[in-house]
């Protein structure tokens, strides 16, 4: 039964490896055999997937905005702009005042350069703190701290979009990215908003993006495989990604009555906060998957999983303890984007379902077909250390 | 019978619970002692070399047992110490707190002393390479945690017993005030009876003082420190970093005397609005601010006759105090020459992330207490700021209402409104 205050999605806007927007991904990712796009040499013993080109002027006209920027909150901007044409939002000063904005965020780029100074400088000085003193006051650019702050993400986004109804910033790896879509849903449904910009982007390609997980040896080293074939394999399983994806969450109503195309509707949204070192995983996502109210039948389910040893392989023998779940991991394809994760696998499960499809399998080898028309689809973000969450995407 | 629900139907909000962690000191008592008889926490800096920095003061922690050991620890240590407070106050379990949690805190980064002995522990490679082979042989989690954006969060939840998964966030400098509004949010919602509303911010390091500094938003009044921060001034000059937490106890009015707690008082209403000016400025008009203000007064159901008091934003900068002062005589007229508007931040200077959840606790002692702590070293007026702005000296007053206003890099601008009896 539908219900006018019902969660319906309305824009996506995607930036991957694989592309950019919907309909991009949809061809790309609906092709039985897709081969992922990789960067194996520049961070080697590293592999990651690589943004395409993209022309910033498309999202981001003016030159200035751009350059108060650097690569990642450019690209969560870009895919906020085109959440927001997809929705039919941008450029329309009304729907854009009153927009309610959620967004999950890591931090930005830091200067390799200047760091690198340093750090040499490190090995020949004993007096580290004057040093750091001497190099930052006179080698860091001034804006660059905007650029890294990770609440200017949103802030960009209200310049250069004007979306300036509320600006929230979560932080918090792919649980900062459940805990957005979880909350933009629950304010619709209570209606304190009816309509939300919710998402999140990652840019892999710096050092210290990979570093944060390389400091407790997660990222997957040799030869590139598939997400669920890692374990085993030399280092810890994650391949990340670079990418966004921003979702134009609305109130059933307020889309009806401007006429607009529904993607999907988005059911419940449930998190966790699995005590993993007790071995709670799990039972937190048994939980989670009871609290999904799933369908009766066959479900195709969108993971998220990272690859990371252990959460993948609970992930992977939970999913596979129902048997009506056939699971797509598209890290295979887009890499892990962390604070992106949920939100990406929320875009593509209502990509599916809106097009009335499944997607073929993206490894042969661990994945099953799924026949006939997805109604219902479950995405997930089992995080790579902590944090866990699950959303039901159905047809509207 | 008590009425608990509000003008718009929903569940009233109730604080039951409140602590506080500042450079004048550990908990409600210290701190409101300080603040009360104006006394300043900003002092020199001597937790790391102030060689080439022109701004050499701040409003540091420097009491705590991770005040040295960097942002992620000190900003871990002082929620925690302020949470207990609070949680302790309200009577509930403080090891099954068994509500959500929201936590205000700043984003993090591998500390420098880290990077410095990862990067020296090895000789092979340079750079980034160095750094990264050194990190995938780690064998603690330790410094890894301190990189993790919700890691704070996740002590936090296993220490307190919060259920669900901790929401940690940044609105910049309204990051305090967006996390108890995240909390209120929720019992509105039905969502949960109580919450637990934290902002932290122990980030006071080198770098973010050098990057503060590059931006020119800080004092360089270092000769008298606790003369530094002088908001609404006509010689101020910027603001004082400053660490510092506030934590909260919320619970629906309902819950809450149903188990016999104290009502320290209500959480009546939350209002934001965004700004797409600049990054760093304010719109010339001060519209957001204006915006986010009505809506805060409309959220409560008060006219802006209802508010007896302003706690400031009040950082002492050119701009901020300019823009705050703008939005204030719009929203209140004529009326705001004569109603008092001060500023904790002349004391204990801007605590970031956490600013908005320590002034919140400052405004509910406020009311509690019916004295007004005073906007200190306010001994050269902003002719083109006309305020009361209760210069230097403590006042007693009746404070049935609070508006306390919070405004962020990244046009974030975040207003809550407090009353100390919830009709």
């Amino acid at each position: 039964m539908s219900s006018p205050r019902d969660v319906v999605i309305t824009g996506i806007g995607l930036v991957s490896s694989l592309g950019e927007g919907p309909d991009a991904h949809w061809q790309k990712l609906a092709q039985p055999g897709l081969q992922p796009v990789l960067e194996a040499a520049r961070f080697a013993p590293y592999t990651v997937h690589p943004l395409p080109e993209i022309d910033w002027n498309l999202q981001i006209a003016k030159r200035g905005d751009q350059r108060q920027m650097e690569t990642w909150q450019r690209l969560g901007t870009y895919a906020a702009g085109l959440a927001l044409d997809d929705a039919g939002i941008k450029g329309n000063d009304e729907l854009c005042t009153t927009m309610d904005m959620v967004v999950a965020a890591g931090g930005g780029e830091r200067d390799e350069a200047v760091d690198a100074a340093i750090l040499a400088a490190s090995e020949s000085r004993n007096d580290r703190d004057v040093l750091l003193n001497e190099k930052l006051t006179t080698e860091l650019r001034p804006t660059l701290f905007l650029a890294q702050l990770s609440n200017l993400l949103a802030g960009n986004i209200s310049i250069v979009h004007k979306v300036t109804g509320s600006s929230r910033t979560f932080m918090g790896e792919e649980g900062a990215g459940v805990s957005a879509v979880e909350t933009a849903a629950a304010r619709i449904r209570s209606g304190q908003s009816t309509h939300v910009l919710v998402g999140g982007a990652f840019q892999t390609e710096h050092s210290d993006m990979l570093l944060g997980y390389e400091l407790a040896g997660y990222l997957h080293r040799g030869p590139w495989k598939p997400v669920w074939q890692r374990q085993g394999a030399e280092g810890g399983g994650v391949v990340s990604g670079s990418g966004g994806a921003f979702l134009v969450l609305e109130q059933r109503e307020h889309a009806m009555s401007r006429g607009r195309k529904i993607y999907a509707e988005l059911g419940p949204v449930v998190s966790g906060r699995a005590r993993r070192t007790r071995g709670e995983l799990d039972a937190e996502i048994a939980t989670l998957l009871s609290q999904a109210a799933l369908p009766n039948g066959k479900l195709l389910a969108m993971s998220g999983a990272s690859g990371a040893h252990a959460a993948t392989s609970v992930e992977k023998t939970a999913l596979d303890a129902n048997p009506a779940i056939s699971a797509r991991g598209f890290s295979t394809l887009t890499g892990h984007m962390k604070e992106a994760q949920f939100p990406f696998a929320v875009a593509l499960a209502a990509l599916a379902v809106d097009r009335k499809a499944a997607y073929p399998v993206f490894d042969t080898a661990a994945e099953k077909p799924f026949e006939g028309i997805p109604a219902s689809v479950l995405a997930t973000a089992i995080g790579y250390h902590q944090f866990e969450g699950m959303a039901l995407v159905k047809s509207a | 019978m008590t009425n608990f629900r509000d003008h718009m139907g929903r569940p009233i909000v109730a604080v039951t619970g409140i602590g506080v962690v500042t450079s004048l000191g550990v908990g409600k008592a210290d701190n409101w002692a300080a603040l009360t008889s104006g006394k300043s926490g900003i002092h020199p800096i001597t937790r790391f070399p102030v060689d080439h920095l022109n701004t050499r003061i701040s409003g540091m922690v420097d009491f705590l047992d991770s005040s040295s050991k960097g942002a992620s620890p000190l900003t871990y240590e002082l929620a925690e110490t302020a949470a207990h407070e609070a949680v302790a106050e309200s009577s509930l379990d403080s090891g099954d707190f068994g509500g959500p949690l929201f936590l205000a805190s700043p984003p993090v980064e591998l500390d420098w002393h880290e990077r410095f002995s990862l990067y020296n522990s090895d000789k092979q490679d340079a750079g980034a390479e160095r750094l990264l082979r050194v990190a995938r042989g780690l064998k603690e989690l330790d410094i890894f945690e301190t990189t993790q954006f919700g890691s704070i969060a996740d002590r936090l939840a296993d220490r307190f017993g919060t259920r669900g998964l901790p929401i940690t966030l940044s609105t910049a400098c309204a990051s305090g005030a967006t996390a108890i509004q995240l909390g209120v949010e929720a019992i509105r919602r039905g969502e949960c009876d109580r919450a637990l509303s934290i902002g932290a911010d122990g980030s006071a390091t080198a770098e973010a003082l050098i990057r503060f500094s590059l931006l020119s938003a800080l004092s360089t009044h270092n000769d008298i420190p606790e003369k530094a921060s002088k908001p609404f001034s006509k010689d101020r000059d910027g603001f004082v970093l400053a660490e510092g937490s506030g934590a909260l106890v919320l619970e629906s009015l309902e819950a809450a005397l149903a188990r016999g707690a104290t009502v320290l008082g209500i959480l009546r209403g939350c209002g934001e609005k965004a700004d797409d000016f600049h990054r760093t400025r304010s719109k010339p008009d001060g519209s957001p601010a204006i915006a986010a203000v009505r809506a805060a007064l409309a959220d409560a159901g008060l006219s802006k006759d209802e508010i007896d008091y302003v706690n400031a934003h009040g950082t002492s900068t050119p701009e901020n105090d300019k823009m705050e002062h703008l939005s204030l005589s719009t929203v209140f007229g004529e009326r705001i020459g004569s109603m008092p508007v001060s500023s904790n931040k002349s004391m204990i200077g801007h605590t970031l992330s956490a600013a908005g959840a320590v002034e919140a606790a400052f405004s509910l002692m406020t009311m509690r207490e019916s004295v007004i702590p005073p906007t200190i070293n306010y001994d050269n007026p902003d002719p083109a700021i006309v305020l009361d702005v209760v210069p230097n000296k403590k006042r007693n007053a009746e404070v049935r209402s609070v508006l306390s206003n919070s405004f962020g890099f990244g046009g974030q601008n975040t207003c809550l409104v407090m009353a100390r009896e919830p009709v």
